[in-house]
């Protein structure tokens, strides 16, 4: 079995679950793996970074490097070629950083690239058989994957639970020595914050959230009636975005505002993982899609298969009379 | 600037319902509504964009079969300058490596400046651009939503968590893989299409590449995809199945016992 190890990114010497993932994923592969944890950066954050690791791998691979005091893929990835033993299995989490380094380093490592990993079904001989999903999460498919020359796998964020009690005193290597020197064809230069917009959508407790079958956006207002009566407020999916009906600072999702409302009412939004990624806190999701394979279902507490376009404006009717009933 | 983008035609996933087919080996490919990979028709846009501003050629390229003309058509009749069909019985059944290793051979019969590609396709990998990019020991940025063409280099912003903005310079040639958003792709109608019906669009093959048949298709492949399947729902939704006004009259009742009415 190759030995296997989960790249860890960290900011400001904290990291989220990311870890724990990871190291439930390595278990899948192969349940007695030891897997090394690789972390890279520069100065004290690394270090705290480095120390918070050791509970729960039992091997850390440090990497310090003036040049990488901002994880920048292109450096990162040179580093890792220069220190990660061939055949090795390398596990990064599927984000913006791991759609940056990723397909890139399995080519530099003459590794397989297996992307968006959502389950690992085990081991057989040099192969490796993964569940990923396509169209939009539409379907999903087995993939088998030649790990011979080693493999890239990147991991679907939440697709894997941490195992409980995990312990460990992990070691830390110091690998610094062993990368030279870094330069890089791209550069970091700033971080720009994304604004905040008129309304908070994460403050509030009911979300009329719409996607593309909303259609257009003179439909918009279809939405923002029902979210009046309510008393809530309209947030969106991506393509909402894109199309520029509806600000960024709507938008729930991986790339957008996390939520955690009581009640979120999924119009015409099929349920990419990304967009689900921003909801937290497990509201009752209510999901209205007329698409009845629309992944959104699987998740979904209540399901209604119809056109919001039809639907939305007899629900607000309803919510009004309701609301004029009781003010009588 | 030469730009290339590199686009893929793809079931349209607002369109369709997907099923898987009786084998299980494919989906259901009958009556299913194709249409250009959204990612990359923004990333056509943007490079027509990018050429207007400095000038230069837009070249489109797909790798696949006859059916996928009517992409690069569509492309052309956005207004890009030429386009290409690399199309060989070789490539069938390629990985994401299998395709860019196609497309390195195409960009070496070439020269580029700058190659865009949509950032995912249908198979949701999100890995062409990255991999064509470490083949060609270019620098890559992936997600890419905003592009500035300053002096031998570019500065990308690049989309990162909670609508965070990455800035970063990057130097020429370089791959991006552009993130949907970034613009606003021009509309383009029948009238379009018919006037560049008669352009001609190479096809190229292994062979005009100098492409190894076995470091692509099947042959080549290190990932490939062994069935199609509907995951057992977990709890899933309970579906309403009452008329429209029973299916409001309970959703409503809904929201008020989850405190959703104050």
């Amino acid at each position: 079995m190759p030995r296997i190890f989960a790249y860890i990114i960290h900011r400001s010497g904290m990291f989220d679950d990311s870890g724990a993932e990871l190291l439930a994923a390595a278990k899948r592969i192969d349940p007695t793996a030891t897997p090394t944890a690789i972390i890279a950066g520069w100065g004290p954050n690394l270090d705290a970074a480095c120390s918070s690791l050791q509970t729960s791998f039992p091997e850390i691979w440090k990497i310090a490097n003036e040049a990488l005091a901002y994880p920048n893929a292109e450096v990162v990835r040179h580093a890792l070629v220069s220190i990660l033993p061939a055949g090795s299995i390398v596990l990064v989490l599927h984000d913006h950083f791991g759609i940056d380094l990723a397909p890139g380093l399995s080519i530099k490592l003459n590794a397989a690239f297996v992307s968006d990993v959502l389950a690992i079904e085990g081991v057989e001989g040099n192969f490796l058989k993964v569940v990923r999903q396509e169209l939009g999460g539409q379907v999903s498919t087995h993939a088998r994957c030649d790990i011979s020359t080693g493999a890239v796998i990147n991991v679907r964020p939440g697709a894997f639970k941490p195992e409980p009690d995990v312990t460990a005193a992990g070691e830390v290597v110091d690998k610094s020595s062993s990368v030279g020197t870094l330069s890089a064809k791209r550069r970091y230069i700033e971080t720009i914050v994304a604004e905040g917009g008129d309304v908070d959508i994460t403050k509030h407790a009911v979300l009329v959230s719409i996607g593309r079958g909303i259609q257009e956006k003179d439909n918009v207002v279809i939405a923002e009636e029902l979210a009046e009566a309510l008393g809530a407020a309209v947030s969106c999916s991506r393509p909402v975005v894109d199309a520029k009906w509806m600000e960024k600072s709507r938008q729930v999702g991986s790339s957008g505002k996390t939520v955690k409302p009581k009640v979120y009412l999924a119009c015409g939004i099929s349920g990419a993982f990304q967009h689900l990624a921003g909801i937290k806190g497990s509201p009752f999701l209510i999901a209205i899609n007329k698409n009845p394979k629309a992944p959104i279902f699987q998740i979904a507490d209540v399901g209604i298969v119809d056109d919001i376009l039809e639907f939305l404006p007899l629900l607000t009717e309803k919510v009004r009379e309701l609301r004029g009933a009781a003010a009588k | 600037m030469e730009i290339l983008v590199c686009a893929r035609r793809v079931p349209d996933t607002s369109e369709n319902e997907i099923e898987v087919n009786a084998a299980g080996n494919d989906i259901e490919r009958d009556d299913l509504v194709y249409s250009i990979n959204e990612p990359d028709n923004y990333a056509v846009e943007e490079a027509l964009q990018i050429r207007d501003r400095v000038g230069g050629n837009v070249t489109v390229v797909t790798v696949g079969g006859e059916d996928d003309e009517e992409i690069l058509r569509r492309e052309l009749a956005m207004g890009a300058n030429q386009a290409a069909l690399v199309s060989d019985d070789a490539f069938a059944g390629s990985d994401g490596r299998g395709i860019a290793t196609v497309l390195k051979a195409f960009v070496q019969k070439g020269k580029y400046d700058l190659i865009l590609t949509g950032v995912q396709a249908d198979d949701g990998a999100a890995q062409v651009g990255g991999m064509l990019a470490a083949m060609l020991d270019y620098p890559f940025a992936s997600l890419v939503n905003s592009i500035a063409v300053e002096d031998g280099k570019l500065k990308v912003s690049r989309e990162i968590e909670g609508g965070n903005r990455e800035v970063n310079e990057i130097d020429l040639p370089c791959v991006l893989s552009i993130q949907t958003g970034i613009n606003e792709p021009r509309y383009v109608g029948m009238r379009g299409i018919r006037q560049v019906a008669s352009v001609p669009i190479p096809t190229v093959g292994a062979t005009d590449l100098g492409v190894d048949a076995n470091a692509v298709g099947e042959a080549g492949a290190k990932v490939r995809r062994i069935d199609y399947f509907v995951p057992a729902a977990g709890k899933g939704a309970e579906i309403l199945r009452g008329s429209r006004e029973e299916n409001a009259d309970k959703v409503l009742e809904l929201v008020a016992a989850k405190g959703g009415l104050k």
